[in-house]
């Protein structure tokens, strides 16, 4: 009783093996040394009470900056779009984004950049991510949430560094 | 020999499939006309919504299930030489399932479950579409039941032999089965069902999305695991050769099932109920199950070369040219490995981690399952029902060419559909939009892709149609004398029989055990330990 492997049958072991290693190891790396993971963490709210206290309120929804220059924006998703339905933000600085449902299963993507998350009733997505090239960008919804999912869609523009600066004198350095 | 019981019974089976996939190959065509916007006079959300969630049961749970069922009994009664055990479960098991059809069957088609094939809480359907779902995969589990007794009682009458190959890979796919189902089980029993009964008022989506996920990847290998039986045992034989080895190929399945479940957190990457770690170890679980595909990949082409070398090609690629093209298993499986080389590419894109988040929910990933499900494993269902229809029904196929005609036009339309998904989904076009209603420059460069989806929609619905007349043809013709003999693939010589860890699956039950609890323990006690916040039922 044996395993029974042909010669160049282990080559292409040993070779497809080496080459999963490649993309492990390059994955391992940027995620445990150099910080880049999916969003998401473990953060509960209730979503039926979204607009009586705490972040999400509706006067406390859009565009922050923090005292160390970067940017935090709170949006709401729900049917159909995300509140505020037009934010400005920087070029080239880091902006977190802590969004949550109000109702259903929604998902938001800006296509071009890397923003992208799940927004799960129940609990809140947070992404960080920095856009290099000023612009006009959709925040699109990409999972199913009802007959309007079509039409949900808000609109970031995101303004170049030296004109946000000019526009928000007081903030950051 | 396959009794005439067993072949009546099998072909039930693949009628319920094959007629499901062809109605869904029709809501396909409307989808891609309708989603374009060319037509106004058809667009509509609700019908088109109601479209989609029918065109994914009917493929991923009615076509697959229904083949793999009949493909079972086929296998079991021919490989292992024995009769069919309890051909009353068997049959049990069918009008089980064919009922759960039928009741999800009224909500889909009227618009009351357009919730798509996944299910997506708080979204709510009618409480048919969630017992139907689960009458099905109850229908399912005696089939299950059936191959792995057929299995254990042939051991035990054989003690000292080795498990036929396509029965071997069939039991891993019967416990597979059992292991991949449990979650979405535990989820529609326990969380959906109650819910939609009104027995508890809000359902946890965190939990629900974590249960799907369990079953959402192997479930996958549930439904390709025939096709690789098919690349094994029938296409070396096809070509005109034999099975390069034998150990790695039993290996092959049972990586399948060991790597295949534990990994279901890569639907989830994007998703905020899981934390970082738990979604970087599923990650690098779903890097290693590509190694089964790769090494099936090595041996079925090798066991091609062989045959493709008895048949006088020679020098490095002069094989392939020598290969028997017009015979459909030969040519499924050229066409599959070509589409399983692209659906894999973006396979890895989207298991990469941080990566995923360019592609995710874009019509990229349609472009993806589409060509590993649709192209790689119904192609070479396909090629299964050319080859085993005349040893079922006991009349030759209706036509030589007819058949080459169809597979090569499914691949065809296979390639000027997913194509422009793929291009589409890195211009970031949403996958789950009935229209595009954006007010975005960004939306003029998707229309040239659209155009080129809806004529391979066009060409894929002509194709899966044909297919279905073939066989409809073949089966009505006048009766002939053939054999019902389905023969496997012989293998080269080896000393000896395979080691035991080839040949049973006990050790691999514990090692999934401990994978399952390592993997998906925390992650679902979590919402027990936290006090987590409920959602009350909506419409849609």
């Amino acid at each position: 009783m044996a395993f029974h492997i042909h010669p160049l049958e282990r080559k292409w072991l040993y070779a497809a093996s080496a080459a999963i290693a490649i993309f492990l190891a390059s994955i391992l790396l940027t995620a445990l040394f150099g910080g880049i993971h999916p969003p998401g963490h473990m953060e509960i709210i209730d979503s039926a009470r979204l607009h009586l206290d705490g972040e999400f309120m509706e006067d406390k929804l859009g565009v922050r900056t923090e005292p160390d220059g970067s940017v935090r924006v709170t949006l709401v998703a729900a049917r159909y779009g995300f509140f505020p339905r037009e934010i400005q933000v920087p070029a080239g600085t880091p902006i977190t984004f802590r969004i949550a449902s109000a109702d259903v299963l929604h998902g938001m993507h800006a296509p071009m950049t890397n923003l992208s998350t799940m927004v799960v009733p129940g609990y809140v997505s947070t992404v960080t991510t920095a856009f290099p090239k000023p612009g006009e960008y959709p925040m699109l919804c990409n999972e199913f949430c009802g007959m309007g999912h079509d039409h949900m869609w808000s609109k970031m523009t995101v303004v170049s560094k030296e004109s946000w600066t000019l526009a928000h004198p007081s903030a950051g350095r | 020999m396959i009794d005439k019981p067993t072949r009546f019974l099998a072909l039930c089976h693949f009628w319920v499939a094959f007629g499901a996939f062809a109605l869904a190959c029709v809501l396909g065509l409307y989808q891609v006309l309708e989603r374009s916007g060319l037509v106004p006079a058809i667009q509509s959300p609700g019908v088109y919504f109601a479209s989609v969630s029918t065109h994914g049961v009917l493929m991923a749970f009615v076509l697959t299930t229904f083949f793999i069922m009949g493909f079972g009994y086929v296998v079991a009664v021919s490989s292992l030489k024995t009769p069919l055990w309890n051909p009353k479960l068997a049959w049990a098991g069918f009008g089980i399932a064919a009922f759960g059809v039928a009741l999800a069957a009224l909500p889909l088609l009227t618009g009351n479950a357009s919730v798509l094939y996944t299910f997506y809480p708080p979204l709510q359907a009618s409480v048919l579409f969630y017992l139907g779902a689960t009458l099905l995969v109850v229908g399912s589990w005696l089939w299950c039941v059936v191959m792995i007794v057929m299995h254990s009682q042939w051991k035990a009458a054989h003690p000292d032999e080795t498990v036929p190959l396509p029965m071997f890979a069939t039991t891993a796919n019967a416990i597979l089965w059992l292991w991949t189902s449990a979650g979405v089980a535990l989820e529609v029993l326990f969380q959906l069902i109650p819910w939609t009964l009104g027995w508890v008022e809000t359902v946890d989506v965190g939990l629900a999305r974590t249960l799907f996920s369990w079953t959402l990847h192997p479930i996958v290998y549930f439904w390709l695991i025939p096709a690789y039986i098919a690349l094994y045992t029938f296409v070396p034989k096809a070509a005109g050769g034999e099975l390069f080895s034998h150990d790695l190929g039993r290996a092959a399945f049972l990586m399948l099932v060991v790597f295949g479940l534990p990994i279901g957190f890569h639907h989830l990457y994007m998703d905020p109920e899981q934390g970082s770690g738990f979604k970087l170890m599923h990650g690098v679980g779903t890097f290693l199950v590509a190694l089964p595909t790769l090494l099936t990949g090595f041996t079925v082409i090798a066991s091609m070369e062989i045959a493709g070398r008895r048949r006088g090609g020679s020098g490095l690629f002069g094989w392939i040219g020598a290969l028997p093209w017009r015979e459909p298993l030969v040519l499924a499986a050229i066409l599959a490995f070509l589409m399983l080389i692209a659906g894999g590419f973006g396979g890895i894109v989207n298991a990469s981690y941080a990566m995923n988040a360019m592609v995710h929910n874009t019509a990229w990933v349609s472009g993806h399952f589409h060509l590993i499900f649709a192209g790689t494993t119904v192609i070479l269902y396909m090629a299964v029902g050319y080859y085993i229809w005349p040893r079922l029904t006991g009349k030759p196929l209706c036509s030589a060419s007819l058949p080459v005609i169809q597979l090569w036009s499914w691949f065809l339309g296979m390639v000027l559909m997913t194509t422009p998904w793929h291009i589409l989904g890195l211009l970031g076009q949403p996958r789950r939009i009935s229209s595009v209603a954006y007010n975005s420059l960004l939306t003029l460069a998707w229309d040239p892709y659209e155009l080129a989806m809806i004529v391979g929609g066009l060409v894929l619905t002509g194709s899966a149609l044909l297919f279905a007349y073939i066989l409809w043809q073949s089966q009505a013709r006048p009766a002939a004398e053939q054999a019902f003999e389905v023969e496997y693939a012989g293998y080269q010589p080896a000393d000896g029989p395979v080691h035991p860890l080839l040949n049973g699956f006990k050790v691999w039950n514990v090692a999934i055990l401990g994978l399952m609890v390592l993997n998906f323990g925390y992650p679902i006690l979590q919402f027990f330990l936290a006090k987590t916040f409920g959602s009350i039922p909506w419409g849609y």
